[in-house]
This record gives C-alpha cells, sequence and structure tokens, in this order.
C-alpha cells in the first residue's frame, strides 16, 4: 500500500490557511489538530473543575447554587473523559503510529478527517448546552436513571447526540488504527517487533470497537425512555434502574483502560529512552496488555458494589476485580527493572514517567482496596474514589500525555522545548496534583460523599488544601501552553535523534518530521 | 513569576495549619459499632499495611535506581532485559497476597448478606430529599429531613455542630438487636449509608433491597446519602439514634401516642387561618425545596406555585394531585396525614401570591383517599 502512494507523489500542493485544516487528510495535521483540541478541551473542563473546588474551599453555599454544582460535575466529567483524555491518545496515534511503523500514512486518510471532525459538533452540543432552558445536564456523567430521565432539560438529549457522534468517530478512528496497524507496517516488523505504544493502541481501539456501541444502546434506551415512552429504566412499567448500570459499566470499564493503557505505551516508550536500556520484559507487557483488556470486560459490576447484587455476583465481580492488578503490578515491575542499571538522566518527559509510574501505583492500591467489597461499602461514592480516580486518570493519563508532548515536541516542532520551564511545569503540576488529592483520601475514608456542594465541618480544613491545590494544578498548565508555543516558535535546533537514547522509526525521519514520510517504507531488521 | 506563585502557596499554607491547630484532621474510617463496620475496618487496615509494604519495597529499589543508576554519577546502561524466573517470581507472589486478602473479605460479604433472623424490620424509603420510616412490627412512622437552617447554609449565621447532619426525626433503634432495613425509593435512586454501622446500601425506586445492623453501642450516628439524586443530594442526612431497650420501648410509646392526637384533629373543624397557618409548616418542610418558599418553583423542572393552575383551580384536582402525585411529583398520601395535607392546600391556595379564599377540611381529605 505504501508503495503504491509513493509512486504517484511528487510534491503536489496541498490546501494551505484554513482549508489546509478543514480537509486534511495528512496523519500529522490530524494529529495536530486532535492534540490542540483535547488541550483546550482540559483547559474548558479544568476551568469546571475550578468552580468546583471555588464552592468547596469553605462549607456552606458561597459561589455556586446546588444545581449548577451538580452541572460543573457533570460536565467536568463527560468532557475531561470523553474531549479531553480520549482525543489527546487519538491524536498521538495519528502522529506517531505511521512514523513507529514506519509507513506514510493511516489506511483511510478521509474516514481520519471525518472521525477528527465529528468531534467539534459533538463538542459544540456539550458546551452549548450549558446555555440552553433548563440549564446542563446535571445527574453525574454516569447519567443514572430515574434521575437522567427525570431532567426534563434539554441539555440531556443535547448530552446524548455529542454521546452518539463520538462513540462513531471512535468506531471509526478505531478502524482506521487497526487496519493500518495489521496491514501497513514496515517489512520485517513483525507485531512482536511493534513499538509498545503501537501494541496498546491496537489493543486499545479493540476495546473502543467493543465497547462504544455498548454505550450506544444504552444511550438510546434513555433517549426513548424519556421521550418515546418506553420503560427500559423504569419499575412501572416492567423496567429495571439498575439496568442501566449494567449496560453502561459494561462499557464504562473498558473505557477506563480505554483511557490507561496508550498511557501505559508512552511510559514504556519514554522510560527506555531516558534508562539508555531496553525495554525490560517487552513480551510479557505485551500479554499483560491483553490480559488487562480482556479482564476488563468482566469486573464491571464492581462499580455496583451498593446496588444490592446476589452474593455469587458480588463475589464473583470482587475476584475478577482483584485479578487485574496482577498484570498491572507486572508493568510497573517492568518499569523498575527496566531502570535498574540504566544510565539515566532527567529530562522533563523522563520525570513525568516515574511520576506517573509512582502515582499511578498510589491510585492503583486504592483501586485494590476498592476492589475488596466490605471496604468499597464505606467508601463508594465518596470522596476516596475521586482520589483514586484522579490518581489514575490525572497522574496516569493525564500526566503521561504531558510527558509524551515533552518527548515527542522536538518531533513536532523541529526544536527543543525550554528544559528549565519544562521542569517547572512538572514540579509545580506534581506538587500541585498531590497537593488537591492526597487530601481526598482522608476526607472520603472519614465519610464525606462525593458530587456535594456542601459539607459537614469536620471536612473543612482538607477541603481548603484540596481547593488551593486545584488551583495552583489549574494555574500551572497556562505555564504548559506557554512552553509549547514558544517551542513553536523556536529554540535549539532539534536533531533528528533528539534524545541521546532513543530508538524507532520515528528518530530516522528529519526534525521536524516533513509532511510526508516514510513513502517508501524503511526495512526493519 | 513561579517562585512568587510557590512562595505565596506557601504562605498560605502555614497560616492554613496556624489558624486551625485545634481542627480535627480525621484520617481514617470511622469507629464502628457493629460487627460488620469492625470487620471492614480491619480489613481496611490489612489492606494499608499490604500495600504500604509493597510500595516501599517497590519504591524503594526504584528510588535506589535513580540515585544510584544515573549517567550524571558515571553509570554505564546494562543491556539486560528478559527474566524468566524474575517475571514468574512477581507474578505468582501477588497471586498468593491476593487470595490472602480475598480469604476474609469474602467472610465479611456473606456475613453482610445475612439478613435473617431479625428482632426488627423497618421499610425505610428515600424520596427527594427526606427518608421515610416505616417500622414494619409496630405501626410507627414518620419522615425524617434535614433540621439545618437555611441561614447556616447561606453563611448569614455561624454553622452548628452537627451542620447538614442533624435531622427533625431521627431514626431510633434498640442497642444489641438485629435491625433488618427493606430499602426503596419513591422517586430516583438514593443510598442509605451510616459509616459506623459499615452499611450501604442503594435505594431502588420500584425495588426493595435488604441489609442490616446490630449496634453494640448506644449513641447518635449520622450519615448521608450517597447516591446522586439530584439538586438536594448533599442536604439529606440519616441520623439513627441507638437507645437502651426501655428507652426504645418509651420512644415507640411516645410515636404512638403523637399519631393517635394527630388523627384526632382529622376530625375537628378547622378554620381557613388555622389550616393556612399550619400549612406554612408543612410546605416549608416538604414543597419547598422544589417549589420555592416564595411559591416561584424552578421551572421547567419545578413549576411555580404562584398562579398555578392546580392551585388556582378546582380544589378536588389540588387534593388529588397531592395524594397520588403527577410525573415527578411525588404521592403524599402514606407520607403526611389528612390534617398536613388539607393544611399545605389551604397555605397554596391562600398564600405565596394565590387568594382563591377556598379550602378543605381534613375530613374531605379523608374522603377522597
Amino acid at each position: 500500500m505504501s508503495t503504491t502512494t509513493a509512486t504517484h507523489h511528487d510534491d503536489h500542493g496541498h490546501p494551505t490557511g484554513i482549508m489546509r485544516w478543514v480537509a486534511s487528510t495528512n496523519h500529522k495535521d490530524i494529529g495536530t489538530l486532535y492534540l490542540w483540541f483535547s488541550f483546550f478541551m482540559f483547559l474548558f473542563a479544568g476551568a469546571l473543575a475550578l468552580g468546583i473546588r471555588a464552592e468547596l474551599f469553605q462549607p456552606g453555599l458561597q459561589f455556586v447554587e446546588p444545581e449548577n454544582f451538580n452541572r460543573l460535575t457533570t460536565l467536568h466529567g463527560l468532557i475531561m473523559i470523553f474531549g479531553a483524555i480520549m482525543p489527546a491518545f487519538v491524536g498521538f496515534a495519528n502522529w506517531m503510529i505511521p512514523l513507529m511503523i514506519g509507513t506514510s500514512d493511516l489506511a483511510f486518510p478521509r474516514l481520519n478527517n471525518m472521525s477528527f471532525w465529528l468531534m467539534v459538533p459533538a463538542a459544540i452540543l456539550l458546551i452549548g448546552s450549558i446555555f440552553v432552558p433548563g440549564g446542563a445536564i446535571a445527574g453525574g456523567w454516569t447519567m443514572y436513571p430515574p434521575l437522567s430521565v427525570q431532567n426534563p432539560s434539554m441539555s440531556v438529549d443535547m448530552s446524548i447526540l455529542a454521546l452518539h457522534i463520538l462513540g462513531v468517530s471512535s468506531i471509526v478512528g478505531s478502524i482506521n488504527i487497526i487496519t493500518t496497524i495489521l496491514n501497513m507496517r514496515a517489512p520485517g516488523m513483525t507485531l512482536m517487533k511493534m513499538p509498545l505504544f503501537v501494541w496498546t493502541w491496537l489493543i486499545t481501539a479493540f476495546l473502543l470497537i467493543a465497547s462504544m456501541p455498548v454505550l450506544a444502546g444504552a444511550l438510546t434506551m434513555l433517549l426513548t425512555d424519556r421521550h418515546f415512552g418506553t420503560t427500559f429504566f423504569d419499575a412501572a412499567g416492567g423496567g429495571d434502574p439498575v439496568l442501566w448500570q449494567h449496560v453502561f459499566w459494561f462499557f464504562g470499564h473498558p473505557e477506563v483502560y480505554i483511557m490507561i493503557l496508550p498511557a501505559f505505551g508512552l511510559i514504556s516508550t519514554i522510560i527506555p529512552t531516558f534508562a539508555r536500556k531496553p525495554l525490560f520484559g517487552y513480551a510479557s507487557m505485551v500479554y499483560a496488555t491483553a490480559a488487562i483488556a480482556l479482564l476488563s470486560f468482566v469486573v464491571w459490576a464492581h462499580h455496583m458494589f451498593t446496588t444490592g447484587m446476589p452474593v455469587a455476583g458480588q463475589l464473583f465481580f470482587m475476584y475478577s476485580t482483584m485479578l487485574i492488578s496482577i498484570p498491572t503490578g507486572v508493568k510497573v515491575f517492568n518499569w523498575v527493572a527496566t531502570m535498574w542499571r540504566g544510565s539515566m538522566t532527567f529530562e522533563t518527559p523522563m520525570l513525568f514517567s516515574i511520576a506517573v509510574v509512582f502515582l499511578f501505583t498510589i491510585g492503583g492500591f486504592s483501586g485494590l482496596v476498592c476492589a475488596i467489597l466490605p471496604v468499597d461499602i464505606q467508601v463508594q461514592d465518596t470522596y476516596y474514589v475521586v482520589a483514586h480516580f484522579h490518581y489514575v486518570l490525572f497522574s496516569g493519563a493525564a500526566m503521561s500525555i504531558m510527558g509524551a508532548v515533552y518527548y515527542w515536541l522536538p518531533k513536532w516542532t523541529g526544536f527543543m522545548y525550554d528544559e528549565t520551564l519544562g521542569k517547572w511545569h512538572f514540579w509545580l503540576t506534581t506538587i500541585a496534583f498531590n497537593v488537591t488529592f492526597f487530601p481526598m483520601h482522608f476526607t472520603g475514608l472519614a465519610g464525606m460523599p462525593r458530587r456535594v456542594p456542601d459539607y459537614a465541618l469536620q471536612f473543612a480544613e482538607f477541603n481548603m488544601i484540596s481547593s488551593i491545590g486545584a488551583f495552583a494544578l489549574g494555574i500551572s498548565q497556562l505555564l504548559f501552553l506557554y512552553i509549547v508555543i514558544k517551542c513553536i516558535k523556536g529554540g535549539t535546533k532539534a536533531e533528528a535523534k533528539s534524545w541521546e537514547g532513543a530508538e524507532g522509526l520515528e528518530w530516522t525521519v528529519p526534525s521536524p518530521a516533513p509532511f510526508h514520510t516514510f513513502e517508501t517504507p524503511p526495512t526493519v531488521k | 513569576m513561579n517562585k512568587r506563585t510557590i512562595l505565596s502557596l506557601g504562605a498560605a499554607f502555614l497560616s492554613l495549619f496556624a489558624v486551625s491547630s485545634h481542627a480535627e484532621y480525621a484520617l481514617n474510617l470511622k469507629a464502628p459499632v457493629t460487627e460488620i463496620a469492625s470487620q471492614i475496618y480491619d480489613l481496611h487496615m490489612m489492606m494499608i499495611w499490604v500495600c504500604l509494604a509493597i510500595f516501599v519495597v517497590v519504591f524503594g529499589l526504584m528510588f535506589y535506581s535513580i540515585i544510584k543508576h544515573r549517567k550524571s554519577v558515571g553509570h554505564k546502561a546494562a543491556h539486560f532485559h528478559e527474566n524468566h524466573w524474575l517475571e514468574v517470581i512477581w507474578t505468582i507472589i501477588p497471586v498468593i497476597i491476593l487470595v490472602a486478602m480475598a480469604y476474609p473479605a469474602t467472610k465479611t460479604i456473606l456475613a453482610m448478606k445475612d439478613t435473617s433472623a431479625a428482632d426488627i424490620s423497618i421499610k425505610v424509603t428515600g424520596s427527594q430529599w427526606k427518608w421515610a420510616y416505616d417500622y414494619l412490627d409496630q405501626d410507627v412512622k414518620f419522615i425524617s429531613t434535614l433540621s439545618t437552617p437555611e441561614a447556616q447554609i447561606k453563611n448569614q449565621e455561624e454553622k452548628g455542630e452537627n451542620y447538614l447532619l442533624e435531622v427533625d426525626n431521627p431514626m431510633v433503634v434498640p442497642v444489641g438487636k438485629k435491625i433488618k432495613i427493606l430499602l426503596t425509593a419513591a422517586d430516583v435512586i438514593h443510598a442509605w449509608w451510616i459509616p459506623e454501622f459499615g452499611v450501604k446500601q442503594d435505594a431502588i425506586p420500584g425495588f426493595v433491597r435488604e441489609t442490616w445492623f446490630r449496634a453494640d453501642k448506644p449513641g447518635t450516628y449520622r450519615g448521608q446519602c450517597a447516591e446522586l439524586c439530584g439538586k438536594a443530594h448533599g442536604y439529606m442526612p440519616i441520623v439513627v439514634e441507638v437507645k437502651e431497650e426501655a428507652d426504645y420501648n418509651a420512644w415507640v410509646a411516645a410515636q404512638k401516642e403523637a399519631a393517635a392526637a394527630a388523627d384526632a384533629g382529622a376530625d375537628k373543624d378547622w378554620t381557613m387561618d388555622e389550616l393556612v397557618t399550619a400549612g406554612k409548616a408543612v410546605y416549608e418542610k416538604n414543597c419547598s425545596v422544589c417549589h420555592g418558599a416564595t411559591g416561584a418553583g424552578i421551572p421547567p423542572a419545578f413549576p411555580a406555585m404562584t398562579g398555578s393552575a392546580v392551585a388556582t383551580g378546582p380544589i378536588e384536582g389540588h387534593i388529588d394531585i397531592l395524594l397520588n402525585g403527577k410525573n415527578i411529583m411525588p404521592a403524599w398520601k402514606d407520607v403526611l396525614n389528612d390534617t398536613d395535607i388539607a393544611a399545605v392546600i389551604a397555605y397554596e391556595r391562600n398564600a405565596l401570591g394565590n387568594s382563591t379564599g377556598d379550602f378543605a377540611q381534613p375530613s374531605a381529605v379523608k374522603a377522597a383517599r
């Protein structure tokens, strides 16, 4: 396939100006679009979180009415998950997978364009829903009925439509990525020679294809319950509100791994570079990723331990959930073993990666605590859970994305970023993150429920600390924006191989990577 | 600029500890008062120590490596990238640890699910945003709502010790008895949770779920709704008073007496002013959370009372919607007595900007049931 594209290409022009982006079929340009899109969504949803933390700075109601508070938590969750984290990983997939496997582009460039541009109307629907009568969606990102059926606001329907569109975008993107990886690798690159990031994305793409249609089904049932008189989730008509939870989490738990497996891939790429030593246990990393993906389909009801399942169900889901910690542990051990007896340096991408290994493991341990059903009875729907999923999603997914942005910025822009500022960004982010979220373990254990705009006085001190941390965390990300823009505008010229210990095909092309690369495939030994 | 940010942040922190040095920094689960809650507490402590031990070993090695195996101290990279024995060992050891964790957890789960041989059964119904308690063997029932004054929430008054964790009518149970809770909900999903009991159970509309506890120590225990249930989710606490057997029996007798007195009120003839005055209290406790203290409501979800077609239309329709509900408006017939319903109808028709001049006697409400 790469040879056919190579024959007809000869520096033909491509659209310039705005049309370069609107009509782009180039994996690098579309990757850039995805990354910027996700960054703006990250800042927007982060600003919503600051609204939450401002209200929770002190007990009592100060800034946000309770219903608006629920809107803030709901939109913060939906936009961070579907607008920030997921598109950022797709951005990396676009930019890096063709470069890593030595092909000229994705298999279906026009579908790739469509995948991105579907995100924009979806984002407009989600954000626009703030301004419709009745206000934005307020029932939590999990949209449990009957609460989400009860809310008469059009914003719920707009959010359902937005999620449908995002689902189509994800499925189309996943088909594109799977086809590319399975068919377009450079000669000699067997599956077990692929960079681990490509492996994690291949598995993630299968997870997306399997789980997004399930979400679509659940959303459609919710929509017909809202408007067309069906009673899937209404006991009065023979339905069951808990059915939603089963179907939603059948999507929702694989979704959690969709947001963390590519992060594992990024970390597994960065650590060997700066340890100057090959990744330890490559094969076991691949098997562990596949094991996590398979297990992710049989653990969903651990989100529902308080719904009152039969005891057999409770035991099954507790055991299966505990099992996930084994392949996850293998990954952490492999990363530490990769560093062991290396020759390490600590540039910003490495700092972020080490922090991810360390902090993600805290999130993994709190996840194991939540898996133990009797303990989960106490911490379910408390701030403990809020701490847990921010340790895996912020210090797992988001911080690995930041590290990877620093890692490949030289390849993307042709310039080295400002290392001093990068380190400032790292330390500010890491410290502020822990100040924000570590105290939530304590407030959660002590009994503070999540999704409340106000709280008992015993939680006041830790909430104030969390809020101070959150504002520092938010402001630190503006530094990130500045560093990226500064790097695009200029700096020390980056070499083709920007890092001493870097391995992989992406470092064999010049920096910045030319508009077209690998028109004739390289040969991998 | 960054340095200044850090400095001011640090200063904010120091001042925080200075002003609140006497405050409590609760770090752990609340002290348990049931057997199940103690088991949960112990399980959690075991998890903490095991996780901490693994954490120290793994990250001790990582930080040792970070300090010793760095390029700046001249360390040369080794090139190993596999070790089958090591990989097998660090897969098997976690399996053994997990089995050791699962065993006590399984025993606790089996005990939690055993709702048989209960001494007292109480039906608990969650609704937006209150809890209804129905003592099935005693013919005692009442509603429990937040009693924290709005002025405290809006920061116009100093907040009390039990801010947001206090109710008008707490649930009362005897110490040392097995209490079975039959849990359901009237509108959306709620969750009934008392941390000291180790009980958290979702209340699901249309279904009855069971859970149980046996409190070993008299006292007042406070929890909150744990499942997002709309705008006042943060304002529906749960308070359980555990009393000695004799005190509990006295409480039951007092409840029955009060109920009998309220029933007697239904047969008397009331004046409009009496009903409107009584209705104000009923309205503010039960209705204002949706329809607003001034009757403005929160359209479109919660219609205004002022000028409403129901509150200014035929009184039969007004009685009917209160008794039986409509869409998200709950049915009140099992919640309020005839006098309360007659009173709140009189209040809604002759206050809040309405003045129809008519009202219904409690006997008329009784007849419409």
